[in-house]
């Protein structure tokens, strides 16, 4: 598949006063994806954005939009459009003319407007309430307004900062799949930011997470979930257990951590590390499991169980090994627990074990 | 705890607390009949009496005042020069300070509250002694004028003159429009240019669809305050514009109080004319603005 590049950052940093928001980021962005940029408030995410947009001009790098130079070409001038947090609806226009405001700009003909924007608001289901302001709709409605006013632009890119924030949880997730249809209907590349990881997994494509101003990893989202490339990334993204050691065996496969207290923990490595370095291990608590009579094949670990807490789908244990190591193991409830004393109870022992696949040691 | 709204209150204390509210309110009432009202009645009867030969007032019942007013041109040339010099004085005051209002509704938050300090420290001085400052900064020997012959300019005839009838007018009311402005503009959403610059719009077309009409509350109740005291004005145009400028306040006080013998029906008539005239445009300002604009 021949993909293009439709936003290219290039060594972008921008400073406000003494403060880096953004740090030599380097980003390519493909033609009709949904990327999101994922991380804790601060991280310089809107910032990237509002560079794109062309709010905010970066203090040095480069912008490609479609291949062509545009950091210094102001907002009104780029093929861009953005969704507002705060959806930044014009209180005293229609939902029709808030719509027709971009087209208007571009001396589109009347008859051409009214077409376009009776599409727009029909395709976010809102065909009816051109007449109505702004503030006559519900914040969902407020939503879906500002998005068929960006997309009625037919821009090459469409900007959107955390556009659900405003908006309740039930809300919030049938908007995550609209948008997601929305954006495979139109075709046009979207770039999402937010710092709501379960919100970036479920819609994009790929995602970029990002803190302190710098760019740590990029992926697809099961790449973020299942290889993530430092502690930070596998901490904000879902739950992980984190064991800190020494590497002992860096050169196999599956390398050799040793955790303290005559215990040997096996895991994987992306890139070969030296032996003597401090590294950490991450797996997530759904990859390990807890049985009563030690597992045939791989390596297992005896364990006490401290806590159980049942939440219906999962049955959430925490165990700990020798040495005091804690360990949180998600069970799914596959079976039906009714029958309680055939369970996990406080203070059993039992082997916790892992495939070391999805054990990844880091050293960052 | 939870308060009733009035409605749910039983009737008997419903009633209570209606009798409570009406005597809260007679004292404001009192003060609105007597100073206020009863006034009014006494101007509009004098409207239609006739001066006496030592200025008493004669009580008939004739339109004579409303005709003299109507027919001579120098009250049509007060009037046509007060609404002039009114509408110049609002545009003035307009285009300084909405750019004012601006620049502190954008200032540092811990700068905003000084900048505003600053633009009402003038209030502080009386009136009258801050328009004697200007004749002396206009004056044939005053800052300006000296500036210009260091300059090596010939002197100018600064005042008095209707330019500076002008300044002075401006200077003492931009505060009515900045704080009405203030208001507007603090209550702004700036993300909506974002949003204009978003779709398109170059700066000056944001300011026309978005800012402009956003703001126009402000825009109206600053240009009614200060629209309507200046048209009534009288220090500034008797020491400003050296007693040559009329303006409607200065017929006013000449017929009650100079003029000899004074003529205070035709002063009333003046006066309310003056008045349904202005009541006019608040009229005109309530009709084209709706609730929340204001």
């Amino acid at each position: 598949m021949i993909t293009t590049s439709a936003v290219v950052l290039q060594q972008v940093t921008k400073r406000f006063q003494q403060v880096i928001a953004v740090d030599t980021l380097d980003l390519d962005i493909r033609d009709g994806e949904f990327f999101s940029l994922l991380g804790p408030s601060g991280c310089g995410k809107t910032t990237t954005l509002r560079m794109i947009a062309g709010f905010e001009f970066p203090t040095t790098g480069s912008i490609y939009l479609g291949g062509e130079h545009v950091e210094r070409i102001p907002a009104h001038q780029r093929n861009v459009n953005t969704v507002f947090q705060s959806y930044a609806l014009f209180p005293h226009m229609t939902v029709a003319e808030n719509v027709a405001f971009g087209l208007e700009m571009k001396k589109v003909s009347k008859t051409d407007i009214k077409n376009r924007v009776g599409e727009a608001l029909r395709m976010v289901q809102l065909g009816d309430y051109g007449h109505r302001r702004p503030k006559q709709l519900s914040g969902g409605q407020q939503q879906r307004v500002a998005l068929a006013r960006a997309l009625v632009n037919r821009p090459k890119v469409l900007l959107l900062d955390e556009p659900l924030g405003a908006l309740d949880l039930k809300l919030r997730k049938e908007m995550q799949i609209e948008l997601k249809r929305l954006q495979q209907e139109v075709g046009i590349t979207f770039i999402y930011v937010t710092h709501d990881q379960e919100e970036a997994l479920t819609m994009s494509d790929r995602i970029a997470v990002m803190s302190s101003g710098k760019l740590l990893q990029v992926g697809s989202p099961t790449e973020i979930y299942e290889r993530p490339n430092c502690r930070f990334v596998a901490d904000f993204i879902g739950e992980a257990n984190f064991v800190t050691g020494t590497m002992i065996d860096g050169a196999s496969t599956h390398c050799a951590v040793d955790v303290g207290n005559g215990i040997i923990l096996k895991g994987l490595h992306q890139e070969p590390i030296a032996n003597g370095t401090a590294v950490t291990i991450a797996v997530r608590p759904e990859k390990l499991r807890l049985s009563v009579s030690p597992p045939d094949g791989s390596s297992y670990y005896p364990a006490t169980v401290e806590q159980v807490v049942y939440i219906g789908s999962d049955t959430r244990l925490t165990v700990t090994l020798v040495g005091g190591i804690t360990l949180d193991v998600w069970e799914q409830n596959s079976r039906s627990t009714l029958d309680r004393d055939a369970y996990w109870q406080r203070g059993e022992q039992g082997y916790v074990s892992w495939n070391p696949d999805n054990a990844l040691v880091l050293v960052k | 705890m939870t308060t009733l709204a009035p409605d749910e209150l039983p009737i008997a204390q419903r009633n209570a607390a209606r009798r409570r509210l009406q005597l809260l309110l007679a004292p404001g009432l009192g003060w609105l009949v007597v100073f206020f009202v009863i006034p009014l009645i006494i101007v509009l009867l004098y409207s239609f009496a006739a001066p006496g030969p030592t200025g008493q007032v004669i009580w008939t019942f004739s339109f004579d005042n409303y005709v003299t007013l109507f027919g001579k041109d120098l009250y049509f040339n007060a009037y046509t020069r007060s609404l002039v010099i009114g509408l110049q004085t609002t545009v003035l005051c307009l285009l300084i300070g909405y750019p004012l209002a601006l620049h502190v509704v954008l200032a540092d938050p811990k700068w905003r509250t000084v900048l505003l300090f600053l633009v009402l420290i003038p209030f502080w001085t009386n009136f009258l002694v801050r328009t004697y400052a200007w004749m002396l900064i206009l004056s044939n020997n005053g800052i300006i004028n000296g500036l210009l012959e260091l300059l090596g300019f010939a002197k100018q005839l600064l005042y008095p003159s209707e330019g500076a009838v002008l300044v002075g007018l401006v200077y003492g009311n931009l505060p009515f429009m900045v704080l009405p402005l203030y208001a507007s503009l603090s209550r702004f959403d700036f993300t909506l240019l974002e949003a204009g610059s978003d779709l398109g719009g170059n700066g000056w077309w944001r300011f026309w669809h978005i800012m402009f009409p956003l703001t126009l509350p402000g825009i109206v109740a600053g240009s009614v305050l200060v629209f309507i005291p200046t048209v009534g004005q009288f220090v500034v145009s008797d020491l400003l514009g050296g007693a040559k400028v009329d303006m409607l306040g200065n017929l006013l006080q000449r017929l009650f109080t100079r003029s000899n013998p004074p003529n205070w029906p035709l002063g009333s008539a003046l006066a309310l004319v003056f008045m349904f005239f202005l009541t006019f445009i608040v009229i005109l300002y309530f009709r084209n603005t709706t609730e929340d604009e204001r």
